[in-house]
């Protein structure tokens, strides 16, 4: 392999493997927001010990996607270097805004929060928490907006002199209509993550008679949070897609596997024996009629530009080359997206039903598939960024930039090779360590949390008076082992 | 040209977030290499990780943000750099993974294999970071092959220059200083001592490596004989600060150390300016701030949101360290606190939950 296709791997690959972490944090911090609103809200110190189960879920989760995520923001440069020197002043502002306006806001209250339990006020530990959230989300936001900038560039002019894309209105990159669908689609996604795994979680103990009583309300919270989001979630999939007809056709094109121009009543198809790059006629199974012209542009009659001819048109614009990405991805990573997008939509419509007649907690089938339907989310997730960065190919940033032209011409496939065999390792310690612990905490009970049960009890919280470190909070490991001896005179001096 | 602007402004917040991610993570890093040392035992050493437990995470996202800085302002700085880079870089990525995440998943599990695996992670990871971007920074201004299109033409033995080696050696011992010294300032009883102790020694060390990356910076690359105002003040802090140490005076010694991390970094930084990379192969090939900085108007955005958000950061910063103010301690073995606490194994046991 040459250093461009080993960079674009690396990248995929561990983008990939970072969004697998993503998503859960977003979703889970959110939910967990929710219990710990609830027991402040109404004193039930369930509620205090759910969200202290699902915040371990949580920590165990944002350990490795925040360091995950390093590598993203390493990557830009390392790899990628003519791509960072030439739209940096565009594409670089929303990542610095990321860390200005939101990565230190989540990672800032996030250790407090873990470690605030008894230093703080119930108030102002919560509000620690709903930050997080929002930090979390705020995250993505920037994050999403200097991608969809990569899909749609906006807000930007040309220099004549140097051909530099150069920024020229930044507003335009948080009104980008494919940032605004995109974000929502992720987000929400996110949260369709969280509420599958919490549901999982809780119905496996439901499954087992484990703390009934206590699993109930989160299989229910999940459920309630769950059904709207997928199904709000499959409309603004069907969105993005018009939008992405819009701009970015040869997307939409490849996910269908379209050559030629459809004028109107396009079908969809819902298999395809064959295709790819090569193969421009394969057997296509169950045609949906209409449904492809629907997606495409919302109307039953909308015409789809086929990849023949957006090819001749792109050459025309652009120059010779082949700008045809990978068909076969997009075809299939499309499919798979939404296949099991509506597979989790009729699971949740399932366990409503169940809720509605009262026996979501005795209903032995649905219990037991639940937590499978686990793994759908990460799935889906994935399917949804190769449908999306894959179809972006050849391009770095859609009609000014083409990936090959990207990339660090001073790193060596060597350099490269090093960096994938060593980052893999890395990964797979990581992810087995991560996985084994998520259901390792997640099979766990509630409530054998000594801390959980200290504030549960009415000791006030924040009370942390100099010197009152009572025993209670030295059976606070998890918070810190408070000083009995104040020795603070040269604190401050530092503090 | 002439007069100072907002490629200049942008210079001087990359150097604000560099040093400022080497001062507040600095003592981080040293506390996660000391806490093998000081620490004699899981209890002890877990004492010494809360120390840090709440505040490590904001801390690094100075890192993140000086990088993410360099992206936006200095476009073409941070490509030939992080590209140059590379395989140290790598490193870097490794040990920070293995460092972030050990600081969650050793105490998720009662095992002294898993535990020392993570241990050791957190020691490791946090010497090499400092080490290994001291060198980078170092490389920055002992110049580095660079051709005329800004492409580093080396390998990864080139970035082993010994000047930057000796700037990752600097920012090294002044992470252990930092770590050393917040000890001293976090903890009681034994680890305290211990912590007492080990700061008076690093500090010897600290001098005797500041000095020789001041001098260095003026007579090995010859940037002239006249100290200026951050390096001699970077100096003078570090001594202070190992005096400080010695005089068991925790406070002055930690802020010292902090300053001297700060001059320290700064002094690389002002050496620099008004240049960003030296190209060892011509002159004529130095990244500056003018032939590397984004447009005005990308640094103009920049400049606002950097006004609004920047001073919040500091504010919530801090008011995270002032909630987590208190020094800590080994809980008591045995006494009336026996039950919570009977051994340093069941202390720890019940940090699983969470």
């Amino acid at each position: 392999m040459n250093p461009l296709d080993l960079a674009r791997w690396q990248f995929a690959s561990t983008s990939i493997y970072h969004f697998l972490f993503v998503p859960v944090t977003i979703g889970l911090a959110f939910l967990v927001a929710l219990l710990q609103t609830a027991w402040y809200r109404n004193g039930d110190s369930t509620y205090l010990r759910l969200a202290r189960f699902f915040g371990s879920l949580l920590l165990i989760n944002v350990a490795v996607g925040v360091v995950t995520g390093l590598i993203q923001e390493f990557e830009f440069g390392m790899n990628w270097s003519a791509y960072s020197r030439l739209v940096g002043n565009v594409f670089g502002g929303p990542l610095a805004m990321e860390g200005l306006a939101a990565f230190f806001l989540e990672s800032t209250f996030l250790g407090i929060w873990i470690f605030g339990w008894n230093r703080l006020s119930k108030k102002a530990h919560l509000a620690c928490i709903w930050l997080v959230a929002a930090g979390t989300m705020l995250s993505a936001a920037f994050i999403m907006a200097a991608n969809s900038w990569m899909q749609h560039p906006v807000g930007y002019s040309t220099n004549n002199s140097t051909h530099q894309p150069q920024l020229t209105n930044i507003w335009a990159l948080f009104t980008n209509p494919v940032f605004l669908w995109g974000y929502t689609h992720v987000v929400v996604a996110s949260l369709v993550t969280g509420a599958v795994i919490m549901l999982g979680v809780s119905a496996w103990h439901l499954h087992r008679k484990n703390q009934v009583e206590a699993f109930r309300r989160t299989a229910v919270i999940s459920l309630v949070v769950l059904l709207p989001t997928v199904a709000f979630n499959l409309f603004v999939g069907s969105e993005l897609g018009v939008v992405e007809g819009t701009y970015q056709p040869m997307k939409i094109a490849a996910a269908e596997a379209l050559w030629t121009t459809c004028d109107s009543h396009c079908p969809f198809s819902l298999f395809q024996i064959g295709g790819g790059n090569n193969d421009e006629t394969p057997t296509q199974i169950l045609e949906i009629p209409d449904l492809l012209s629907i997606l495409a542009t919302n109307h039953v009659d909308g015409t789809v530009q086929g990849l023949n001819n957006l090819n001749a048109q792109y050459q025309k614009e652009y120059g010779p080359g082949n700008y045809i990405p990978n068909v076969f991805i997009q075809y299939w990573s499309m499919r798979v997206m939404a296949y099991l997008g509506t597979l989790v939509f009729l699971f949740a419509l399932w366990g409503a039903w169940l809720l509605y007649r009262h026996k979501l907690d005795r209903a032995k089938w649905f219990l037991r598939v639940a937590p499978w339907v686990v793994i759908l989310p990460f799935l889906i997730n994935t399917a949804g960024w190769m449908l999306t960065e894959n179809g972006r190919q050849p391009w770095i940033v859609q009609g000014l930039m083409l990936t090959k032209n990207g990339v660090s011409s001073s790193v060596s496939a060597t350099d490269i090779w090093i960096s994938l065999i060593v980052f893999y390792l890395v990964f797979a310690v990581l992810g087995v360590a991560d996985g084994w612990l998520m259901i390792r905490f997640g099979r766990r009970s509630i409530g054998d949390d000594p801390l959980a049960k200290l504030t549960s009890e009415g000791e006030s919280p924040g009370g942390g008076s100099p010197g009152g470190s009572s025993t209670g909070s030295s059976s606070d490991p998890d918070a810190e082992f408070d000083s009995s001896h104040e020795d603070e005179d040269d604190l401050a001096l530092v503090y | 040209m002439g007069g100072f602007n907002l490629g200049d402004l942008w210079f001087v917040i990359a150097a604000v977030f560099w040093g400022g991610f080497f001062v507040l993570e600095g003592f981080d890093f040293g506390v996660g290499m000391l806490h093998s040392f000081i620490g004699r035992n899981d209890l002890e050493r877990r004492v010494i990780v809360n120390t840090i437990g709440p505040v490590w995470d904001g801390n690094e996202v100075w890192l993140i943000v000086a990088g993410a800085v360099l992206f936006a302002a200095f476009p073409g700085w941070y490509a030939t750099m992080f590209s140059a880079l590379y395989l140290a870089l790598v490193l870097v990525l490794v040990a920070l993974m293995a460092r972030g995440v050990s600081f969650e998943y050793q105490r998720k599990f009662d095992d002294p294999r898993w535990r020392n695996s993570w241990r050791w992670a957190l020691t490791i990871g946090s010497a090499l970071v400092p080490l290994l971007l001291g060198v980078g920074l170092g490389d920055l201004l002992h110049g580095l092959p660079i051709n005329s299109s800004h492409e580093f033409t080396g390998n990864f033995f080139d970035l082993l220059t010994p000047f930057g080696l000796w700037s990752g050696l600097t920012l090294l011992v002044l992470s252990l200083l930092m770590g050393a010294t917040y000890l001293t300032l976090k903890t009681t009883g034994e680890i305290h001592a211990r912590a007492q102790k080990a700061s008076a020694a690093i500090g010897a060390v600290a001098v005797v490596v500041t000095f020789g990356f001041m001098t260095w910076i003026h007579v090995g690359l010859s940037t002239g004989f006249v100290p200026k105002p951050v390096e001699a003040l970077g100096l003078m802090a570090v001594i202070g600060a190992a005096w400080a140490a010695q005089a068991k005076a925790e406070g002055w010694a930690f802020t010292a150390a902090a300053v001297g991390m700060a001059g320290t970094v700064w002094a690389l930084f002002s050496e620099l300016y008004p240049r960003v990379m030296i190209s060892s192969t011509n002159s004529a090939y130095n990244l500056t701030i003018a032939n590397s900085a984004s447009p005005s108007y990308s640094l103009k955005v920049m400049t606002v949101v950097a006004v609004i958000f920047l001073p919040l950061v500091l504010v919530y910063q801090a008011w995270g360290y002032h909630i987590f103010k208190k020094r800590l301690s080994v809980p008591r073995v045995g006494g009336d606190e026996g039950e919570h606490a009977a051994s340093p194994a069941e202390a720890t046991t019940p940090a699983e939950n969470q």
